[in-house]
C-alpha cells in the first residue's frame, strides 16, 4: 500500500448513478477504514482539529478505528457533533479539516470525512444512539429552526437537562439537509431521518408546521408558552435573483424552489403528487453547491445541463468532490459567462438565455478577483429552462416581528461570534441567519457556542 | 394531525371543511391563508383562510375541485386529518387590522367576490361588520348551481348583490357589470376589494381604474413553501417583484401585471391535467395522456 495515497472508496458508476438518486458515494468498508485510518500519523498538534469548526478530537477517533473500536470512536466523535453521518458528507473537507492534515503535504491528506461517515453510519446500522441526560433541570428552551444549527443546539442543551422544543415552519424536520441537499449526496430516510431521531432520542421535541413571526412570536414563546431563552436558527432561504429581463418566464426558478419540489416534496417520485419541470435544456446559473445540486437534479430528471459561472473554475465555490462528481455525470461548464437577460415565447416560456463573456480584473473586496465583461462577446444559448444559484438572504419575518432583535442591512441578526448572544436579552442566534448562507459545519459550531452560552446563562439568572 | 371537524358540500364542485388547528385559530386574520397537505404523499396547497373561531380552534377553508389533489381532498370526511396544515401565512388585509380602524371607518367600501372568492372575502366583511362598518358585496357566479355563503354574506354585508352570468340567480351579468350599473345609479365607493379567479380581478381592475376607485386584490400563484423560501409565487407589482406569501397575497390591483400572473399560474398545466386523468382513471390508467410512458 503506497501509504502517500488514499485508500479509495466505492462509488456509483457515472453513467448510471446520472439515471437514478441513489447515494453516488458508497462509503468505506470495514476493511478499508481500518486500512485508511492506519495512514493517520496520530500528530501530538493535530493540527486537523483546528480546521474542525466543532474540533472533534480527530487523532483519538481515527486511533480507534485503526483498533476497530467503531462504537468508541462513535463516542468520541458525539461529544463534539450531532450530526456525524451528515458532515462526514457534506462538509468542505478540502478547506477544513483535510486541508490541514499533514499527510497532505508531500502526499494525499487522510480520508477525515469518509472516516467519520463510516463511524457514524456503522453505529447507525448497529443501533448504537447518544446517551441522554440522567435528569431533567426543568429550564424550557425554544429552538427556532431544524436545521443543523438548531438540532446541534437542542442536542446539546437537552444532554444538558434542558427541556427544548424546536420549532420549524415546514412539514418536514432537518432544514437544508431535507429541502436543499439532494437524496443522491445525502439520504433522507436512511440518513437525515435517523440523526433527527438521535436529537429526538436526547428528549427534543420538534413542532412542524410553526411558522415563528406569524403563528406565534418570539415574544409571546417567552411571555406566554414559558421559553426562558430563544435560540433562532433560521438560516438564510430566501431566495435571489438576478433582476435581468424575462425573469419571470416560465421555467425560471430559483433553485430553492427546484430543489425543494425534487427533494422535500419528492417529486422525482412517481407517486407523490407535486410537480417539477423537467426541462430538455436546462442552464443552471452560479458556481455555489447548491448550483452543483440543482445541476446534477436536472440531469437526473432527464436534461441536458450548463453551468454557467461569471468567474474561472479556480473560483468556484462549490465543494471539489461536488464538481468532480458533477463533470464525471456530463454536467457541461461554461465558465466565466455571464445571463444578460432570458429570451421568452410568445406564451411566456423561456426559450434562449442571452450570456456574456467575462474575463478576471483585479481583485475585489472578497479577495477573489472581479469578473469584467468582454464588450460585444454576447452570445445566445437555447435553453427551457433556467434555474437561478445565485446565493440566498436571511428571511425578515422572524426579525420583524420580535422586538428589540438588531439586524445588520443585510437582514442578518447581529449576534456575538463566540456566544450567539443578540441585542435581545435571552434570545441567541447562529448559522445562515446571522452570517448569511455558509456550510452546515460552520451552523452547528454556532449551534454548539450558543447552547453553553445559553447554559451559562440559565444557570446564572 | 389536523383533523377535520365539519365538511359539507356547498356547492357543485365546492366544499367547506373545519380544520382543528390551535396556533392557526388563535394567530390568524383575515386575507391570511394556510398550506395542507393531505398526507405522505400530498403536494402543499395554499387555501385561504375562509373563517375562524378561536374558541374550538377551528379553522375553515373552502376549496372548488379543480385538479387531482383537491378532487382527492375532497373525498376527506369528517373525522379524517390532514397531515399537516400551516399557517397563517401572508399579511392580514390592510382593512381588518385594529389600529387602521379610525381610516377604515372613513371609507365608502365594495368587495367584489368571484366563484370560489366568496370564501376569502367573507372573513373580511365579517369583520367590518363586527367593528361597525358596512360594506357592500357584489357576490358573482358562473350559475345559480354554484352560488353559495349567500346567506351568510347577507347578514354581514351592508348591501348584497348577486349576479350570475346566465341570469339564473340575481343580476344577470358579471361582476363588474353589477358595479358599473350602481355607480350609473349614483353609488359612490372609494376602496374596492376584488377576490376571485385572476381574470376576473383583471377586469375589476380595468373598471375601477376607470372608475377612480383604489382597488385591492387577492393573488393565488403558485405557491411551494408559502414563507418566502422559493419564489415560486413572484409577481410584478408596479415595477416591483414581490413574493405574493409574503409580501402578499394582497396588492394594489391597479400595479399588479396581471397578463404575466396568468402565465405563471399556467406552468404545470400539462402535468396538472395529466395527474388528474391518472385519478380518474385509477388502475386503467395507460397513459392515454400520451406523454407520461405509461403506455410504454
Amino acid at each position: 500500500m503506497d501509504v502517500m495515497k488514499r485508500v479509495p472508496v466505492a462509488e456509483q458508476e457515472a453513467k448510471v448513478r446520472a439515471t437514478n438518486f441513489e447515494e453516488v458515494c458508497l462509503g468505506y468498508t470495514e476493511e478499508e477504514a481500518i486500512k485508511e485510518a492506519s495512514r493517520c500519523l496520530n500528530c501530538k498538534n493535530a493540527q486537523c482539529m483546528k480546521g474542525c469548526p466543532v474540533s472533534i478530537d480527530i487523532p483519538s477517533f481515527i486511533a480507534e478505528v485503526k483498533e476497530g473500536n467503531f462504537e468508541a470512536a462513535y463516542q468520541i466523535i458525539s461529544k463534539s457533533s450531532a450530526l456525524p453521518a451528515v458532515c462526514g458528507r457534506v462538509c468542505p473537507q478540502e478547506s477544513q479539516c483535510e486541508g490541514k492534515c499533514i499527510r497532505g503535504i508531500k502526499g494525499e491528506p487522510v480520508s477525515i470525512g469518509k472516516l467519520e461517515r463510516f463511524v457514524a453510519d456503522w453505529a447507525r446500522e448497529h443501533g448504537i444512539k447518544p446517551t441522554p441526560a440522567d435528569k431533567k433541570n426543568g429550564h424550557k428552551v425554544a429552538v427556532i429552526g431544524s436545521g443543523p444549527s438548531g438540532l446541534t443546539c437542542a442536542g446539546d442543551l437537552a444532554k444538558l437537562g434542558y427541556d427544548v422544543t424546536i420549532f420549524e415552519a415546514l412539514h418536514e424536520a432537518g432544514g437544508v439537509l431535507c429541502y436543499g441537499i439532494p437524496e443522491f449526496r445525502l439520504p433522507k430516510q436512511k440518513v437525515v431521518a435517523k440523526e433527527i431521531e438521535n436529537v429526538k432520542s436526547l428528549g427534543v421535541k420538534i413542532e412542524t408546521n410553526v411558522v415563528i413571526g406569524r403563528s406565534v412570536t418570539i415574544d409571546e414563546l417567552m411571555e406566554e408558552e414559558g421559553f426562558e431563552a430563544v435560540f433562532i436558527g433560521s438560516g438564510a432561504g430566501l431566495p435571489r435573483f438576478m433582476g435581468i429581463p424575462g425573469e419571470q418566464a416560465n421555467g425560471v426558478f430559483s433553485a430553492n424552489e427546484f430543489l425543494t419540489r425534487n427533494n422535500l416534496m419528492k417529486a422525482f417520485k412517481d407517486e407523490y403528487d407535486t410537480p417539477i419541470r423537467e426541462g430538455s435544456k436546462v442552464v443552471v446559473v452560479g458556481g455555489g453547491n447548491v448550483a452543483m445540486d440543482a445541476a446534477r437534479t436536472a440531469l437526473r430528471l432527464g436534461a441536458e445541463v450548463h453551468i454557467v459561472y461569471r468567474r474561472s473554475e479556480a473560483e468556484l465555490p462549490a465543494r471539489a468532490e461536488e464538481v468532480h462528481h458533477a463533470k464525471e455525470e456530463g454536467i457541461i461548464f461554461d465558465l466565466l459567462q455571464n445571463p444578460t437577460e432570458i429570451l421568452v415565447d410568445e406564451n411566456g416560456w423561456v426559450k434562449g438565455i442571452k450570456i456574456i463573456r467575462m474575463e478576471l480584473g483585479e481583485p475585489d473586496a472578497s479577495g477573489r478577483r472581479r469578473p469584467v465583461e468582454i464588450e460585444g462577446s454576447e452570445y445566445v444559448m437555447d435553453a427551457d429552462t433556467v434555474i437561478m444559484s445565485l446565493g440566498t438572504s436571511p428571511n425578515p419575518l422572524i426579525s420583524s416581528t420580535t422586538k428589540g432583535l438588531e439586524v445588520n442591512k443585510r437582514q442578518c441578526i447581529v449576534a456575538e461570534e463566540a456566544t450567539g448572544k443578540t441585542s435581545k436579552l435571552a434570545v441567541y442566534a447562529g448559522g445562515d441567519a446571522v452570517t448569511g448562507a455558509a456550510t452546515v459545519i460552520l451552523a452547528m459550531g454556532a449551534g454548539k457556542a450558543a447552547a453553553k452560552a445559553i447554559d451559562e446563562y440559565l444557570q446564572n439568572a | 394531525m389536523y383533523p377535520i371537524v365539519r365538511k359539507e358540500k356547498l356547492a357543485d364542485k365546492i366544499y367547506l371543511m373545519d380544520v382543528k388547528a390551535k396556533r392557526v385559530a388563535k394567530a390568524c386574520l383575515p386575507g391570511q391563508f394556510v398550506i395542507v397537505k393531505m398526507d405522505e404523499e400530498g403536494e402543499r396547497i395554499p387555501l385561504t383562510i375562509c373563517d375562524y373561531d378561536r374558541e374550538k380552534e377551528t379553522i375553515t377553508i373552502v376549496f372548488q375541485t379543480v385538479g387531482a389533489s383537491t378532487e382527492r381532498m375532497a373525498q376527506l370526511n369528517e373525522g379524517d386529518s390532514f397531515m399537516d396544515f400551516v399557517g397563517p401565512l401572508g399579511c392580514p388585509s390592510e382593512l381588518c387590522v385594529e389600529e387602521n380602524l379610525e381610516e377604515t371607518k372613513k371609507k365608502s367600501i365594495v368587495f367584489i367576490a368571484g366563484g370560489v372568492g366568496t370564501a376569502p372575502v367573507y372573513p373580511q366583511v365579517k369583520w367590518l361588520k363586527e367593528h361597525g362598518i358596512d360594506a357592500d358585496v357584489i357576490m358573482g357566479s358562473r350559475t345559480k348551481d354554484l352560488l353559495f355563503y349567500v346567506e351568510e354574506m347577507r347578514k354581514v354585508a351592508g348591501n348584497l348583490y348577486v349576479t350570475t352570468d346566465d341570469g339564473s340567480y340575481g343580476f344577470h351579468g358579471v361582476g363588474t357589470a353589477q358595479l358599473e350599473e350602481l355607480v350609473k345609479e349614483g353609488k359612490t365607493y372609494d376602496h374596492c376589494v376584488a377576490i376571485g379567479p385572476m381574470i376576473m380581478m383583471k377586469f375589476v381592475c380595468i373598471l375601477t381604474k376607470k372608475l377612480n376607485i383604489p382597488t385591492v386584490v387577492s393573488m393565488n400563484p403558485i405557491m411551494v413553501d408559502g414563507t418566502g423560501m422559493c419564489g415560486a409565487c413572484r409577481l410584478v407589482v408596479g415595477d416591483e417583484v414581490k413574493f405574493a406569501c409574503v409580501d402578499g397575497p394582497e396588492f394594489d390591483g391597479h400595479l399588479v401585471d396581471f397578463d404575466q400572473a396568468m402565465k405563471r399560474q399556467q406552468q404545470y398545466k400539462t402535468e396538472e391535467g395529466r395527474a388528474m386523468l391518472k385519478l380518474q382513471e385509477g388502475d386503467t390508467h395507460h397513459g392515454g395522456c400520451g406523454h407520461c410512458g405509461g403506455d410504454k
